[in-house]
């Protein structure tokens, strides 16, 4: 009898309604957690997995020995390699291509790859204007890795101790 | 003016008699649209804002052009006439909706002065203008002949029509304590201090007539009429471009009217709330009456917003039970503890 009254009570006086909306009003002088993209980014992980680049070494030699390691791992299938004996004798690619529709930023080729030449940087903001520019070609890899090695190295530096 | 009009220009009658109240109600509706535009920016800063989100920034400062942007936007987008429809219907459906939601205004008493028709039966216009809204409803959802609106207007309908009864029955205790239907009186007759508005005295009638007035203009939590996640957008589903603007148009000149109507009826309308307080009473003395009645309907339209924030939407049958069963017997008990403070001649306000 003494529950069903204040049950009565509480439903006459909107008592649950009242604490919604508490909650609700409480919320309208919370910090706002909005983040105002082009200005404003979420912080990034080193690890994030990002448009591709193929390394060189320090002296500008390709790091890339083609040996199809990644190739054979990619489970979407989207790297296709060619190789020959490049003019000074060792095994050189003669075709690295990327489908980036295909690709699915899991990583395992930068995983398999024992010289780290492919690696995923962490750009995120690339964007393809006509047909056949999703296909990665050895000389874009290449020039992406030269452009953001700095960035790159520093991704990798930071995460070696956890590897 | 008008005097003034009469005085130096007696030989043209046409000067008072046209053009003053013409540009007078030219200049309110303007100021009308300009808020029903600044309500739709409002209401999604509002409810951004409790959603932890800061809304729309983007269109000038704070984004104060953004209300500005979306009629443009609207007004430059193609109307779109279904094949099936009754063309027609379908063109009167918001000249309905949006009509009644203008021609309400003309007894709102925004002043002591400022009211375009001083009219012994304004509240009883109010309720005629206000319930002839959801024939643009029915009309749109009939006439644009598919199912989502169909469903919207038999939704509409129903609700509409129960809750104008609580709604009315409501409004029959300001009548009985204000004995007069006049909106000016209404409000005369409240004034004393803030003790004496009739939210004091009648206040479940204020809950009962609040409830049934977020009903009436189909506002969250009861929006089963419009019912995104139901039935689309309800009745105006096939309506685009600026037919749609006139029934967005409507329902936010009616959530103001309702809002005003709720000051004006239960806080008093433009009495200042210091009234009777010595010492507040004449600091506040200069401010505009407008001012205090802006401030309380602001109140009221902040509450539609901090509702639709909260609450999700009611069940079909849980309207109707709310309605029937809870609204109109509060209202029919309250109205008979009205008789009774007035026979008796209760307190400040029954005298």
């Amino acid at each position: 009898m003494l529950n069903w009254l204040k049950q009565f009570l509480k439903s006459i006086a909107f008592w649950e309604l009242l604490k919604g909306m508490r909650v609700t009003g409480r919320h309208f002088f919370v910090k706002k957690i909005t983040i105002q993209y082009p200005e404003e980014e979420t912080p990034k992980s080193p690890r994030f997995k990002g448009l591709h680049a193929l390394r060189k070494y320090p002296n500008g030699e390709e790091r890339c020995i083609a040996c199809k390691l990644c190739e054979a791992v990619c489970p979407a299938v989207c790297i296709t390699i060619d190789s020959d004996e490049s003019s000074d004798g060792t095994r050189r690619t003669t075709r690295y291509d990327i489908d980036l529709f295909k690709c699915i930023y899991c990583g395992f080729c930068e995983e398999a790859c024992p010289v780290d030449a492919i690696v995923l940087t962490s750009q995120d903001k690339y964007c393809f204007e006509n047909q056949g520019e999703n296909i990665m070609t050895k000389e874009k890899l290449l020039a992406i890795g030269d452009q953001f090695e700095q960035e790159i190295a520093k991704d990798r530096e930071a995460d070696r101790s956890y590897r | 003016m008008r005097e003034w009009l009469i005085q130096n220009y007696p030989e043209w009658p046409i000067l008072w008699k046209v053009v003053l109240p013409v540009v007078t109600i030219g200049i309110f509706f303007t100021c009308l649209l300009l808020c029903v535009a600044y309500l739709s920016l409002l209401e999604r800063k509002v409810i951004g804002y409790m959603q932890v989100r800061i809304g729309p920034n983007r269109v000038g400062p704070f984004g104060l052009g953004q209300p500005i942007a979306d009629v443009l936007k609207l007004f430059f987008k193609e109307i779109i006439f279904p094949k099936a429809s009754n063309f027609y219907l379908f063109i009167v459906a918001p000249i309905l909706a949006v009509a009644p939601a203008l021609a309400v205004w003309a007894v709102v008493p925004l002043g002591e002065k400022w009211v375009f028709a001083d009219i012994n039966i304004g509240l009883l216009y109010i309720l005629t203008m206000s319930s002839l809204g959801v024939y643009g409803i029915l009309i749109a959802g009939w006439a644009s002949n598919s199912k989502y609106a169909l469903l919207a207007t038999l939704r509409s309908a129903a609700q509409v029509v129960s809750y104008e009864i609580a709604m009315g029955f409501a409004l029959v205790g300001v009548v009985m304590a204000a004995n007069s239907l006049n909106l000016r009186e209404i409000i005369q007759a409240q004034s004393g201090s803030i003790l004496h508005w009739y939210m004091v005295p009648l206040f479940p009638l204020l809950i009962v007539y609040w409830i049934s007035a977020v009903a009436e203009t189909n506002r969250a939590p009861f929006d089963v009429v419009e019912g995104e996640s139901e039935i689309v957008a309800g009745h105006h589903v096939e309506y685009s471009g600026t037919v749609f603007a006139a029934f967005f148009l409507a329902e936010y000149a009616n959530m103001i009217l309702v809002s005003s109507v709720a000051s004006i009826l239960f806080l008093g309308g433009w009495l200042s709330p210091f009234q009777g307080i010595p010492v507040l009473e004449t600091w506040f003395q200069d401010v505009p009456g407008l001012i205090w009645l802006v401030i309380k309907i602001c109140g009221f339209l902040l509450l539609f917003l901090w509702f639709r924030a909260t609450f999700p939407r009611f069940r079909y049958d849980q309207i109707m039970r709310l309605g029937w069963k809870v609204l109109i017997p509060i209202t029919l008990i309250w109205i008979f503890v009205v008789g009774g403070l007035q026979v008796w001649k209760v307190g400040p306000w029954f005298t």
